[in-house]
C-alpha cells in the first residue's frame, strides 16, 4: 500500500472520529434517556417514525462509523493477527459495505 | 511499559473497539427486524447486562478515542496520565448513569 493511501486512511481515521465523537455524546444521552421506564417497539417508532432531523443524525452516524471500524480493525489485523495483502484489505472493504447496508437499513426502518 | 496508565487506556480502547464492531452488524440487524415484533426477549437480565457493557465499552472508545485525538493534535505531553484518568472517568460515569435508568 502506497504511503499517500495510508496518509488517506489516518486523515479518514481522525476526521470520522471526530464526527463520531459528537455522534456518540448525543446517543449516549439520549440512550440513558430513553432506557428509562424500558423499552417497547411501539415506543421507539412512536419517537423515531418521520423524524428528519433525527434520520439525518444516524445516516451520518451510520457512514462515520461505516469508514471508522474497518480501518481500526486494519491496525488489529496489521499489529495482532500480523494480517497483510490484499485480501485483509478486501475483507475490511467488505465489512465496510456491510455495516453501511445494514446501518442505513436501520436507520430508514426507524426514521422514514 | 504495562505499569504506565496509557498502556491500560491503549487496550481498553483497542478491545472496546473490536467489541463494538462485532456488535454493529448484531445491532443493525435486530433494529431492522426486531421492530417489528417483540422486544421481550432484552428484558432478560444476562442481555440487560450485555446492553450495559456495551454502552460502557462506547464511553471508554470515546474517552480513549478523544485521548488519542488530544495527544495527536495538541502540544500536550506531560498531560497524559490526566488524559488516561479523564477517559476511564467517562467510562465510569456514563456506567453509573445507565446503570441508574436501567
Amino acid at each position: 500500500m502506497s504511503f499517500r493511501t495510508q496518509a488517506v486512511l489516518w486523515v479518514a481515521q481522525r476526521a470520522s472520529a471526530a464526527v463520531l465523537a459528537v455522534c456518540v455524546v448525543v446517543h449516549l444521552v439520549t440512550i440513558i434517556y430513553a432506557v428509562q421506564g424500558g423499552l417497547t417497539a411501539s415506543e421507539i417508532l412512536a419517537r423515531t417514525r418521520g423524524n428528519t432531523a433525527w434520520l439525518a443524525f444516524y445516516s451520518v452516524f451510520v457512514l462515520a462509523v461505516s469508514i471508522h471500524a474497518p480501518i481500526g480493525l486494519r491496525s488489529v489485523c496489521i499489529e495482532w493477527l500480523r494480517w497483510r495483502g490484499a485480501s485483509r484489505d478486501l475483507v475490511l472493504l467488505v465489512f465496510s459495505a456491510i455495516l453501511a447496508w445494514a446501518g442505513m437499513r436501520a436507520v430508514l426502518a426507524l426514521f422514514a | 511499559m504495562r505499569q504506565h496508565p496509557s498502556y491500560w487506556v491503549f487496550m481498553v480502547h483497542r478491545v472496546s473497539g473490536i467489541a463494538l464492531a462485532a456488535f454493529l452488524p448484531l445491532h443493525f440487524w435486530t433494529l431492522s427486524n426486531a421492530i417489528n415484533g417483540s422486544l421481550a426477549w432484552t428484558e432478560q437480565p444476562l442481555v440487560k447486562f450485555g446492553e450495559w457493557l456495551i454502552v460502557v465499552a462506547l464511553a471508554a472508545h470515546l474517552g480513549g478515542g478523544l485521548r488519542v485525538l488530544a495527544l495527536e493534535f495538541l502540544a500536550w505531553r506531560e498531560w497524559q496520565k490526566s488524559l488516561a484518568a479523564a477517559a476511564a472517568a467517562l467510562a465510569v460515569g456514563v456506567g453509573l448513569a445507565l446503570a441508574l435508568a436501567l
